[in-house]
């Protein structure tokens, strides 16, 4: 496609609440489109012929005429394009990483400026929230009829599974999801922030719209623990869905990583987001109030520990990073916004010793400096320790997000399930389906940590084979 | 009613009480060693407890628990009929019951009751079951006759004297390794001074020593390593790989030193939780 003769406008830009006034709350930091910016901004969309940006979407949303349709004002008509493969846009216009999806292939990017897709995806799914539930979901205002003998069971309530149980039941079966925790959407809830994804506005309404399509939701079981494969089977499902994530942390196997005020990401957030220990002792669970902070690690989940850490009343945050900043695999936006509210970053710098006060608590991170060597596997320039470089950070709360692996709960109770080397489920590319018939998996218990979206992708094409094998009528 | 109290009964008036609560799905793969984490109410907080024990047919299960903060403070003011809002399990890795001899049960506090449905499990499976159970008195002393049921010895040491031996566990303890070449196993559940000081008495016999860890949890399945715990100079989380691991290997000071970690926090939630009722009741 030859260049536009028209300039490009520059994107409209999101209003979000100011560093200063945010990082004393936990309300969601970017505030959204008016309908007037979204109207604007859906008017850049080129209406490519062969969109770049639809292959970009891991769950292929027709992007280009959700767009038109929201040029032309008509939400609703947007949303259901939409909903034909995305049953949570609320959630994934807030937390993909457009920029290396979506967005990155449009090709108004070869300009710095791609679509806001995100944003618009964001903002229809916003303004048609508060209408009908089955609409909602499946982008169609009438429920299907859900077969009760079609029953499928998903395990977990993250992104996956909630991905499979919107398809299965917008195609006639009756779903039941088991979640292990007291509440719905697995990350959604425990992981990701109130200031990045609000919990009673927008993930329990995308999974009460579930409900609606007569999806049960069983809360504190345990797959692995209260109930096995086989009992699933022998209680008349047909299939089942493996979607339990890979919420087991990694530590950074350093001296002194057991002392008090030390904790893994998944700790911090757990207590902050599902605890809603923010609000201690109004809520029962408590959580250590930092003033010196430091995080380890250099992706989304250390950036939303370390802007917790903030809205917590730290006098200082640090983000410890053995590479640069602009290696780092959190999003840009993020890290921005991290640094916009006061978090500093130190680069070049890797975990030594966590070091103990007199009260026996954390009082200093001895750190490593680095420098970047030859590239590595990953064509990274690999960071190599400065001999007898050490720094020490006064420090009393340490948060360690270097990354999950395979939860063994489920796993080890289920040996025919075949994994792979890597201790994940080992799974049909095409299908999703395990090594056990009729039961598939997807999301991070297949690929290990990754994305919401490509969650999304996986338990969307798992639910597409489990439809056909119980006999509902699949789009292609 | 699925997680409905059906039985209360205050074992220490104001101190320990004991539930039979209506759990069907839990009670039906719950063994030995297993526990729960259960949220009394909403803005409630994951606790863990051991399962004291089940009643497959039935469909219960039973807990008992010493009021300690804010949370079990909440749980006291349940009645029979009322239901706990959220449980979860069963959870952690049963027992391991090895057979063929004599199993001495060590059981301090509210341990006894955790160490009971331990002690019931090795019983069951053939082995001579030893209780030994201690409490600062008379009064404090649990579960001596469900105790009697099924184990043909079971000995008890008072700190006052006011009750069989004038002493403490480890003393009945050391006397019968010394007297008996049989013992496979030595069990511990208790408060962690206890556990520590059962793990130093086998020592020099070279008994095989298990003892359940009572770390601080919040998801208790595996997510977060709020319970991590040092055994054999490994990390491991005790919400997973335990709560049980040989008590020659743990290191019991770690262990000490994270459950004070949120002490302070503790002690404001419940003098918060005070200061409410006390408004309630104005």
């Amino acid at each position: 496609m030859k260049a536009s003769k028209k300039p490009v406008l520059p994107r409209v830009p999101m209003p979000n609440q100011p560093p200063a006034e945010r990082v004393r709350n936990f309300d969601e930091v970017a505030l959204g489109y008016t309908p007037e910016m979204a109207r604007q901004e859906a008017g850049r969309c080129l209406q490519c012929k062969k969109p770049r940006c639809v292959k970009g979407c891991p769950v292929e949303v027709p992007i280009p005429q959700f767009i038109a349709a929201l040029a032309q004002g008509d939400v609703e008509h947007a949303y259901r394009i939409i909903k034909t493969t995305n049953s949570l846009p609320a959630v994934c216009g807030r937390v993909c990483p457009q920029e290396s999806q979506c967005e990155g292939a449009c090709i108004l990017q070869a300009k710095g400026q791609p679509v806001a897709i995100g944003r618009l995806e964001r903002f229809v799914a916003d303004e048609y929230m508060h209408r009908d539930a089955c609409g909602l979901i499946t982008g169609k205002p009438e429920c299907p009829y859900i077969d009760p003998e079609k029953k499928v069971a998903c395990i977990g309530s993250g992104p996956a599974s909630l991905t499979a149980a919107g398809y299965l039941a917008a195609h006639g079966c009756k779903v039941t999801v088991f979640e292990a925790l007291h509440e719905l959407g697995g990350v959604l809830v425990y992981g990701i922030p109130e200031f990045r994804l609000p919990k009673e506005k927008i993930v329990a309404k995308e999974v009460n719209a579930l409900r609606e399509l007569q999806v049960e939701f069983v809360r504190n079981r345990v797959g692995g623990k209260t109930f096995s494969i086989s009992d699933l089977f022998a209680q008349g499902y047909k299939a089942v869905f493996i979607g339990v994530g890979a919420g087991l942390p990694r530590f950074l196997g350093v001296p002194g990583e057991n002392l008090n005020g030390v904790f893994s990401a998944n700790e911090y957030l757990t207590r902050v987001n599902l605890g809603r220990a923010y609000s201690f002792p109004e809520y029962d669970t408590p959580i250590i109030r930092g003033r010196r902070v430091t995080v380890f690690g250099g992706g989304n989940v250390a950036m939303d520990a370390a802007r917790t850490a903030m809205r917590l009343g730290a006098e200082s945050v640090h983000i410890v990073y053995r590479r640069t900043q602009a290696e780092m695999p959190a999003r840009h936006e993020e890290v921005e916004h991290a640094i916009e509210e006061g978090v500093q970053v130190a680069e070049l710098c890797g975990p030594l010793e966590f070091r103990a006060g007199e009260n026996g608590s954390l009082a200093a991170v001895v750190l490593q400096k680095m420098e970047l060597g030859e590239p590595d596997e990953s064509g990274r320039r690999r960071p190599v320790a400065v001999q007898g470089a050490t720094v020490e950070l006064p420090t009393d709360l340490a948060v360690i997000a270097v990354g999950t692996r395979s939860n063994p709960v489920l796993l080890e109770n289920e040996p025919e399930l075949k994994l792979t080397g890597r201790g994940y489920v080992s799974v049909d590319e095409e299908t999703g389906e395990t090594s056990m018939p009729g039961v598939y998996a997807g999301g991070d218990i297949v690929t290990g940590a990754a994305t919401v979206i490509l969650a999304m992708g996986a338990g969307r094409r798992a639910a597409k084979h489990i439809a056909r094998s119980l006999g509902c009528a699949v789009e292609d | 009613m699925s997680n409905m109290i059906l039985k209360k009964e205050q074992l220490i008036p104001g101190q320990t009480s004991k539930l039979v609560i209506d759990a069907p799905h839990i009670a039906a793969k719950a063994e030995p060693g297993s526990f729960i984490i259960l949220r009394v109410c909403e803005h409630g907080e994951r606790i863990p407890l051991t399962i004291a024990d089940t009643d497959r047919e039935k469909g219960t299960i039973t807990i008992v628990y010493l009021v300690l903060g804010k949370s079990t403070a909440l749980l006291e003011e349940l009645n029979e009929g009322d239901s706990i809002l959220d449980l979860c399990g069963p959870l952690g890795r049963p027992t391991h019951i090895s057979s063929g001899g004599t199993v001495i049960c060590v059981g301090g506090g509210t341990g006894i009751a955790a160490m009971h449905h331990i002690a019931k499990g090795h019983h069951n499976a053939g082995n001579h079951v030893v209780a030994i159970i201690g409490a600062r008195n008379k009064e404090l002393l649990l579960f001596e006759n469900e105790l009697k049921a099924f184990a043909p010895e079971v000995l008890v040491s008072t700190d006052d004297g006011s009750y069989g031996h004038k002493g403490l566990v480890t003393d009945l303890l050391r006397r019968r390794l010394e007297q008996d070449n049989n013992v496979i196993e030595v069990v511990a559940v208790g408060p962690v001074p206890m556990m520590e000081a059962v793990a130093a008495t086998t020592r020099p016999f070279g008994v095989k020593t298990t003892v359940s860890l009572n770390s601080i949890m919040v998801d208790g399945i595996g997510m977060c390593g709020a319970c991590r715990v040092t055994v054999g100079n490994e990390t491991r989380f005790a919400c997973v790989d335990g709560p049980e691991f040989d008590g020659h290997q743990v290191d019991f000071a770690e262990l000490r030193q994270r459950l004070n970690a949120f002490r302070p926090l503790e002690r404001e939630s419940y003098d918060h939780h005070c200061r409410c009722k006390c408004h309630e009741s104005k």
